[in-house]
């Protein structure tokens, strides 16, 4: 693996990395939370987008790997002053840095800076395109949640996963709707006709099945399902529906907890209590929510090792480059 | 070079002189080298649990170093292992560090830091079914199962039933 | 001086003799062969002047990219003699002033006509029309409007547009995109476009403003013109409107007689141009259309752009690519080794018919003694991968770089006077 720029990888390269965060993760419960492998490797997270989280989860990876973490903010910085994307790129290769976690507005920054700087590139969130950590740590906290300590080596076979929000502006989605089928799991998405992505000519989008009715999604008990986070101001503009609305179609409430109690439940945060889901739904017990930002650290320092440990990684695998 | 009975004979030795080195069997810790360290702690723990009576199996873990190497920029990039330590944790006891082959010592090296982030240990002891020479660091080992000279250009190979399907300790190539 | 071009597939046909004298095409048997200049045309296909209804040669306000005298070399060097410069520049070019300016720059450039296409609305704003009679009977004499770059949306607008140019004898070329179904569109609408995370361009966005332009046509007797047609939708709309009697023309560019959406996988920006690549089954419905003569001409819509315009994220990079030096070798590629189209029939696409769209004389006897001498010659058999060498002009970001185009142009004429000799553009008429 050269860079990680897409969650489209093949089953066996995702689960050795699911593999590697299982043992990263043990660091967990150390009270010295630090490993050597990166000792004297410089990681630039460089954020054209703000997020605290994915930010202080790159950066919380990179320093318990030993490796010395950089921020460097769009904002404020001579990103924002017209500078290129392609001379940003460039400028940090030229400080000698070993690899850049890159978050981004634009769908496909972080490839064409993986072609323009020959450093390993992660992408930690391109525009409306990939966020292929993020599908990694919910594919690692769902793993946990269905094999407890027999994670290590398996899929999720048979897991019926329901993703359910924007799918159409969602790079979670996206990152999800590769790599959890790539693990065996059978995604559905479900969202407002508004909020679907175009779909192919056997009826399906994102290359995954999608429906319009929660509701009948739900009556199919899934084992899991993902709540993405709705900007309905933002995304969608004019044609997007109110929060009434949504919370009439597409929200998990307290009502449609109640019919699906056994499904575990993600979000990939930050949550819109009261209009993704309910806030009982968020407290309760099948709720992954805190064990998906954990995973993060976790998955975020696997992928940090496999990119930067060596001088001389394991040729490229299809999709992750 | 040796066989099942052979490998199995060295094992019990290393047992008895693990006890006697540590006038009986309290405190003992047993952590193995992933990956084939890891089994020959865990038939060690079941000689031990033989010889004394005592159940060894909580007392027997795996160490993993991959994080710990020194040679990780130089290599393709290696998978790690699962680490266990058995639930009282390491400090103060004696832990045993069980490896197949000792080669250079920098395993053990890493190994000894890998140590240290999880606890402090009161000793740490080494033992080793094959010690073949070219060490590279002041690394020694307690125990040692058989001492097999061999040049470094030839290839020591150990052969584990539980990975390999069966018990062997072999050379290859060598005066190339 | 006296040219004899012996032994020449004219318009692909059998081998015969063509003669330039004093800027005209003259009968070969009546020229003295000892005094001529020869060349040996034997192999080789003699086309008209290439014409190109639609180019942005980015003067005033865009010389970074591109200037009329940069762009005429690159026309050149594709065979063009006769090129149509769109009205986007930087003053808009909606008062004679402007369009006067472009006229004489490409006057002193020398190596193809330079014909100004006027502003439909003044500052391409889409608020209210521009002065379309003083533009039409400027020293440019504006025969086409258009906004291109910009879609004349508002309906009342485009009627009075229609109006006007049939008043004036003019056509209206309408870059067709209905701006409320492409909000931030980058790229075909398509599962493709899902999956990269780009904003989608609806088929649909650009043929039902074609279907409404083809009705005000209608109903105001105008010419319309449509630009570079994209999509499988706006042919079967074209071709409904034609069985209709509208009196519509279209036309498609190279690149989207070859190249799909697949190619913006890379995120590269030289493959965001607007109308977008768009999938297989356009690209073939484009081609059979343009055969069967629904689409009436092959347009370039040559869009320098300076690298750093293009080296960025692709929703930031500017949509357009350059085409004119590439146009030719596309277009055989694209209908011509596929036996969809004969060299009559390049003629006919790519200068007979523009040239009849956009009013420029001298180009309805292709070829004819008695006609102006405006001939290309293009070795068919050559093939060769385009670099960017092999661009004339300021830009470079063409979607061909690194692929191989077959077909040569080696020596062009225009008006008699030669532009370009043995693939090289003739130095001294023009400046870069």
């Amino acid at each position: 693996m050269r860079h990680l720029l897409t969650a489209a990888m093949p089953r066996d390269e995702a689960v050795a990395l699911l593999d590697l965060a299982e043992d990263m993760h043990q660091i967990q419960d150390r009270e010295l939370k630090k490993l050597p492998a990166l000792r004297g490797r410089t990681v630039v997270n460089l954020f054209f987008e703000d997020s605290t989280r994915t930010r202080s989860s790159f950066e919380i990876a990179g320093k318990w790997l030993s490796a010395d973490v950089i921020n460097v903010s769009g904002k404020g910085s001579s990103v924002s002053k017209g500078e290129s994307l392609r001379d940003t790129g460039l400028t940090i290769a030229a400080m000698g840095v070993d690899g850049v976690v890159v978050r981004s507005g634009a769908s496909g920054a972080p490839a064409l800076l993986a072609d323009w700087i020959g450093r390993p590139v992660v992408n930690a969130g391109d525009g409306t395109h990939e966020h292929p950590t993020q599908a990694l740590l919910d594919a690692f906290a769902l793993r946990r949640r269905i094999h407890g300590d027999a994670a290590r080596g398996a899929g999720l076979d048979g897991v019926r996963v329901a993703i359910v929000g924007d799918i159409a502006h969602s790079r979670v989605a996206r990152s999800n709707a590769l790599l959890l089928p790539a693990l065996g799991a059978e995604v559905t998405l479900v969202g407002p006709p508004s909020f679907l992505p175009p779909a192919a000519s056997d009826g399906t989008r994102l290359g995954v099945r999608a429906e319009t009715s929660l509701d009948a999604v739900l009556d199919e008990r899934p084992d899991a399902i993902m709540l993405l986070r709705v900007q309905l101001e933002r995304q969608a503009g004019h044609v997007a529906p109110s929060p009434a609305e949504y919370i009439t179609g597409w929200s998990l409430t307290d009502e449609r907890l109640a019919h699906v109690e056994g499904a575990h439940i993600l979000h990939p945060g930050p949550m819109n209590r009261g209009l993704e889901l309910s806030s009982r739904a968020a407290d309760s017990d099948r709720s992954a929510v805190l064990e998906q930002v954990t995973a993060g650290v976790s998955v975020r320092m696997a992928v940090l090792y496999s990119l930067l440990a060596s001088d001389h990684p394991s040729p490229d695998h299809g999709g992750a480059r | 070079m040796l066989g099942p009975d052979e490998i199995g004979r060295a094992l019990t030795r290393i047992a008895h002189e693990i006890l006697e080195a540590n006038h009986g069997p309290d405190d003992l810790i047993l952590l193995g080298i992933p990956t084939r360290g890891a089994h020959l702690a865990q038939r060690l723990a079941d000689r031990l649990g033989e010889i004394t009576g005592i159940d060894f199996d909580a007392r027997v873990g795996a160490l993993d170093v991959t994080m710990h190497r020194d040679d990780l920029r130089g290599r393709p990039t290696r998978a790690s292992h699962p680490t266990r330590v058995p639930a009282e944790g390491i400090d103060d006891r004696v832990v045993v560090l069980v490896d197949d082959v000792l080669y250079s010592g920098r395993t053990i090296r890493a190994a000894l830091d890998a140590l240290a982030d999880l606890g402090r240990p009161r000793a740490v002891r080494l033992a080793v079914l094959v010690d073949r020479g070219h060490r590279e660091l002041p690394i020694r080992a307690d125990s040692v199962g058989k001492n097999l000279p061999s040049a470094r250009s030839e290839h020591v190979r150990i052969l584990l039933s539980e990975v390999d399907g069966r018990d062997a300790v072999t050379i290859e190539g060598g005066a190339a | 001086m006296t040219t004899l071009l012996t032994g020449a597939a004219v318009l692909g046909g059998a081998p015969r003799d063509l003669a330039i004298e004093g800027g005209a095409l003259v009968d070969p048997e009546t020229v003295d062969r000892d005094a001529a200049e020869t060349i040996d045309a034997s192999g080789l296909i003699a086309l008209p002047g290439l014409v190109d209804l639609h180019a942005h040669l980015r003067q005033p306000g865009g010389e970074q990219a591109e200037t009329v005298a940069s762009g005429v070399r690159a026309a050149a060097a594709g065979g063009y003699t006769c090129v149509f410069a769109m009205a986007n520049t930087n003053p808009v070019a909606d008062t004679p002033a402007v369009v006067e300016q472009v006229h004489r720059l490409g006057l002193e450039a020398g190596l193809a006509t330079v014909r100004p296409i006027g502003a439909v609305t003044a500052g391409l704003r889409g608020e209210r029309l521009a002065d379309m009679t003083m533009l039409a009977r400027s020293a440019a004499r504006v025969t086409v409007f258009s906004d291109d770059g910009a879609c004349v949306a508002d309906a009342e607008l485009m009627r009075r547009a229609l109006e006007h140019a049939a008043a004036l004898g003019a056509v209206v070329a309408q870059h067709a995109q209905d701006p409320a179904l492409t909000r931030g569109a980058v790229m075909h609408e398509s599962p493709l476009a899902a999956e990269l995370g780009l904003t989608g361009w609806p088929s649909v966005a650009e043929a039902s403003i074609v279907a409404r332009d083809a009705m005000l046509a209608e109903a105001t007797g105008a010419r319309l013109h449509v630009c570079h047609v994209s999509t499988r939708e706006t042919v079967e709309v074209v071709r409904a409107a034609k069985a209709r009697g509208i009196a519509i023309t279209a036309e498609v560019t190279p690149h989207h007689l070859l190249l799909t959406e697949e190619l913006v996988r890379s995120y590269d920006g030289r493959f965001k141009v607007n109308p977008p690549l768009r999938a297989e089954r356009d690209v073939h419905a484009l081609r059979e259309a343009l055969a069967d003569g629904t689409i009436d001409i092959v347009a370039t819509d040559h869009a320098p752009h300076a690298p750093e315009a293009k080296q960025t994220a692709f929703a930031d990079a500017a949509f357009g690519m350059v085409g004119l030096e590439t146009a030719l070798g596309a277009v055989q590629l694209a209908m011509v080794e596929t036996g969809l189209l004969d060299w009559a029939g390049v003629a006919r696409v790519m200068s007979t018919a523009p040239a009849a769209i956009g009013r420029e004389p001298g180009y309805d006897r292709p070829l004819e003694v008695g006609a102006p001498a405006h001939v290309v010659l293009v070795d068919p058999a050559a093939r060769s991968v385009v670099e960017t060498s092999t661009l004339k002009g300021r830009s470079a970001n063409s979607p061909f770089l690194g692929v191989e185009l077959p077909g040569r142009v080696l020596h062009v004429w225009h008006g008699g006077r030669r532009t370009v000799a043995a693939g090289e553009v003739v130095t001294g008429g023009g400046e870069r």
